[in-house]
C-alpha cells in the first residue's frame, strides 16, 4: 500500500527553484532513500511533505487523501527528524520526550510510560534527568529520533540522521532504523552517505538540483548500472605469462593484471566458472579465490549524476 | 481534548522555562519600584504613589511582556526549536495562543506587583478593582501581541530587543500617563491615539484616580480590537515567513 505518494512536487523560493517536479511514492513498511548532494532539495522535499514549507505545485496525498485537505491529520501521522537536533536545550530528556508527546494530545500517563520505555530503547536512561544541552552530539540526535517517534507515526521523516557524528553512534543510530522499521515503521530516509543509503533502503531516489534523476530499488538501480560482468580470482604462483594463453582459450573474455594476487576477467555475458578455474589449476595455478564483482552503489550514483562522493560528503560535513 | 493538552503543554513549558526564572521575577519586582523611585527623586514633595500607580502598572505589562515574548519567540526560531511546535498536529491559532498565554499571565502578575507594594504606601480604596482586573487582562494582551508582532518581524535575539525599543519607548511619553493626551502637541495626538497603552493606561486611571479622558466601554472595544488585529497580522506574518 502506499503511504505517501509526491505528484510533481515543485518549491520556488523568490525566483529560485529549488525543487523542480519531483514525483515519487514511499510504501507502507519499506525505508525510501532519497539521496543527493547539498543543496539538491532533499530537506525543501522533507519540509514541503511535512507542511513547513507552502508546495508551489503539484500535490502530496497521504494515505491517498490530499494531504492540504487535512494537515493536521496528515501531521499527526508523521514523526519528523530534522537535520539538527532541535529538542530544548534547558529540559532534561525526558522532559522533552514528555512535552513531545504531549503536543501530539497523548495523555500524561501515556507518554511518561512511552518516554521511559524509549529512553531504555535508545540507551539514554543514564542521561534522561540530564538537560539537552549537557548531551553529546550522538545522544542529542538519538534523543531526537526518540521525539520524533513517542506518538508512535505512521510514517518517520529522518534528514541526515547521521551526520556530524561518531561512527559508534552512526552505527548505532542505523541499527535503531533498521529496528524501528522492523517494528512496522514506514521510514523517509535523506542522506548523502551512498553506504548507508545501501545498507538501510529498499528504494531510493537520486534528487540533483531539485530533479530526481533516478528512482528504484537498489537491485534493480545496480543491475541497470552493471555494463559487464566481472569476476576475481585470486591465483597462486606465478600467472604473469598467463594472459596470450587465456586470449586464445577465451576470446570473448577480457582478462586484466591484479598485482600479484590474481586476475580479473570481464565478460558481456554471464560466466560459468568452472571452465575458467580448471583453465588456473590446468596450468599450476590454484584457485584460492574467485569473488563476482557487483557494482556498488556509489559507482551507480556517479554514473547517473556525474557527482563525486568525496567531494558531496567534504561539502556536507564542511556545512555541518 | 487532544490540542488543548498541547496547549496546556506547551503554556506550562513556557512558564517553567522563561516566566517563572528567578531573573524575571526579580524583574518583576525591581521595575515598579525604579519607576516610582524615579518619580520620587524627580518631585519629592509632590509624590502621590496613588496618582503614579496606573502608569506604573501599564509600564509594568509593557515592558514585561513584549520583551520576554519578543525574545523567547526569536530564541526559539533561532535554535529551531519553534519547528516542532509548527509540526505539531494542532492549528496555528492555537498554538500562537499557547505561547502567548504565559506572557499575558506573566504581564498580569507583574501588574499586581506594583498595586500590592501601593497598598503597604497609600490608602487604595474606592478603587474600581473589576475596572483594574479588566484593564490589566488587556493591556497584557495588547502589549503580549505586541511582542509577538515584533517577533514575527525579526529574525535575531538583539534586533527584537531594538524593535521592542523603538515602539515602547515614545509609548511612555504618547500614551497619556504622564502627559494628558490633550496636552501634547497637535501632530503627536494622533500617534497617541494610535496605541494600545493610551486605551488600557486611561481605563486605569479612571479606575483608580476617577481621572480618564475617554469613555471606558470605547477604550475597552479600542484594546479588543488592536489585539484582534495584532494577532491576526502576526498569524499572517508566521504563514508567510515561516511557512514560506
Amino acid at each position: 500500500m502506499i503511504i505517501i505518494e509526491a505528484e510533481n512536487l515543485k518549491k520556488n523560493y523568490n525566483g529560485f527553484t529549488a525543487v523542480n517536479g519531483v514525483s515519487f511514492h514511499i510504501n507502507q513498511g519499506e525505508i525510501f532513500g532519497f539521496l543527493g548532494p547539498n543543496g539538491a532539495g532533499k530537506t525543501t522535499t522533507i519540509n514541503m511533505l511535512t507542511g513547513l514549507a507552502r508546495i508551489t505545485g503539484g500535490r502530496v496525498k497521504l494515505l491517498g487523501d490530499d494531504y492540504t485537505r487535512n494537515a493536521r491529520k496528515a501531521q499527526a501521522m508523521m514523526g519528523i527528524v530534522p537535520d539538527e537536533s532541535n529538542l530544548y536545550e534547558e529540559l532534561s530528556g525526558r522532559d522533552n520526550l514528555i512535552f513531545c508527546g504531549a503536543l501530539y494530545g497523548m495523555q500524561k500517563s501515556l507518554r511518561e510510560e512511552r518516554a521511559d520505555r524509549l529512553l531504555k530503547q535508545f540507551d539514554l536512561v543514564e542521561a534522561a534527568g540530564k538537560p539537552f544541552k549537557a548531551f553529546s552530539k550522538g545522544m542529542k540526535r538519538k534523543l531526537t529520533i526518540a521525539a520524533g517517534i513517542i506518538h508512535q507515526p505512521e510514517i518517520l521523516f529522518l534528514d541526515e540522521p547521521t551526520t556530524g557524528i561518531d561512527v559508534a553512534s552512526a552505527r548505532q543510530i542505523r541499527n535503531l532504523i533498521v529496528d524501528l522499521n522492523r517494528r512496522g515503521t514506514t521510514i523517509f530516509l535523506t542522506t548523502h552517505y551512498i553506504e548507508e543509503a545501501e545498507r538501510l533502503c529498499g528504494r531510493l531516489a537520486f534528487i540533483v538540483r531539485g530533479k530526481i534523476v533516478r528512482e528504484g530499488n537498489v537491485e534493480e538501480l545496480m543491475t541497470e548500472a552493471r555494463g559487464e560482468n566481472t569476476v576475481h580470482f585470486n591465483l597462486g604462483g606465478d600467472f604473469s605469462c598467463i594472459e596470450g594463453d587465456f586470449k586464445a582459450r577465451f576470446p570473448n573474455y577480457g582478462i586484466k593484471m591484479i598485482d600479484n594476487s590474481g586476475v580479473s576477467i570481464k565478460s558481456a555475458h554471464s560466466f560459468t566458472l568452472l571452465p575458467l578455474v580448471s583453465f588456473f589449476e590446468e596450468r599450476g595455478f590454484p584457485v584460492y579465490e574467485a569473488r563476482i564483482v557487483r557494482p556498488s552503489l556509489e559507482e551507480v550514483f556517479v554514473k547517473v549524476t556525474g557527482i563525486e562522493i568525496k567531494k558531496m560528503q567534504s561539502q556536507k560535513e564542511g556545512s555541518q | 481534548m487532544k490540542a488543548w493538552i498541547a496547549f496546556a503543554s506547551i503554556l506550562i513549558k513556557d512558564m517553567r522555562s522563561y516566566y517563572l526564572k528567578p531573573p524575571n521575577i526579580s524583574w518583576g519586582l525591581i521595575f515598579p519600584i525604579a519607576w516610582t523611585l524615579m518619580f520620587f527623586i524627580r518631585s519629592p514633595g509632590a509624590f502621590e504613589v496613588r496618582e503614579l500607580l496606573p502608569g506604573v502598572i501599564s509600564l509594568s505589562i509593557l515592558f514585561g511582556t513584549t520583551s520576554m515574548l519578543a525574545v523567547t519567540i526569536t530564541f526559539e526560531r533561532k535554535s529551531r526549536s519553534f519547528e516542532r511546535l509548527l509540526l505539531a498536529p494542532i492549528s496555528l491559532n492555537l498554538l500562537m495562543l499557547a505561547k502567548t498565554s504565559g506572557a499575558i499571565i506573566f504581564g498580569v502578575i507583574n501588574a499586581f506587583i506594583p498595586i500590592i507594594f501601593a497598598g503597604f504606601l497609600t490608602d487604595l480604596s474606592g478603587i474600581n478593582w473589576l475596572m483594574v482586573l479588566g484593564s490589566v487582562i488587556f493591556i497584557s494582551i495588547t502589549s503580549t501581541f505586541l511582542g509577538l508582532f515584533i517577533a514575527v518581524s525579526v529574525s535575531q535575539v538583539f534586533e527584537a530587543q531594538t524593535f521592542s525599543n523603538f515602539f515602547r519607548f515614545p509609548m511612555i511619553f504618547l500614551c497619556g500617563l504622564f502627559i494628558p493626551v490633550h496636552e501634547l502637541p497637535i501632530f503627536l495626538q494622533p500617534i497617541s491615539f494610535a496605541l494600545p497603552l493610551t486605551y488600557g493606561a486611561d481605563i486605569l486611571k479612571t479606575a483608580v484616580n476617577n481621572n480618564g479622558s475617554f469613555s471606558t466601554p470605547l477604550s475597552f472595544l479600542a484594546l479588543i480590537v488592536f489585539s484582534v488585529f495584532l494577532f491576526a497580522y502576526s498569524i499572517y506574518n508566521v504563514n508567510r515567513k515561516w511557512i514560506s
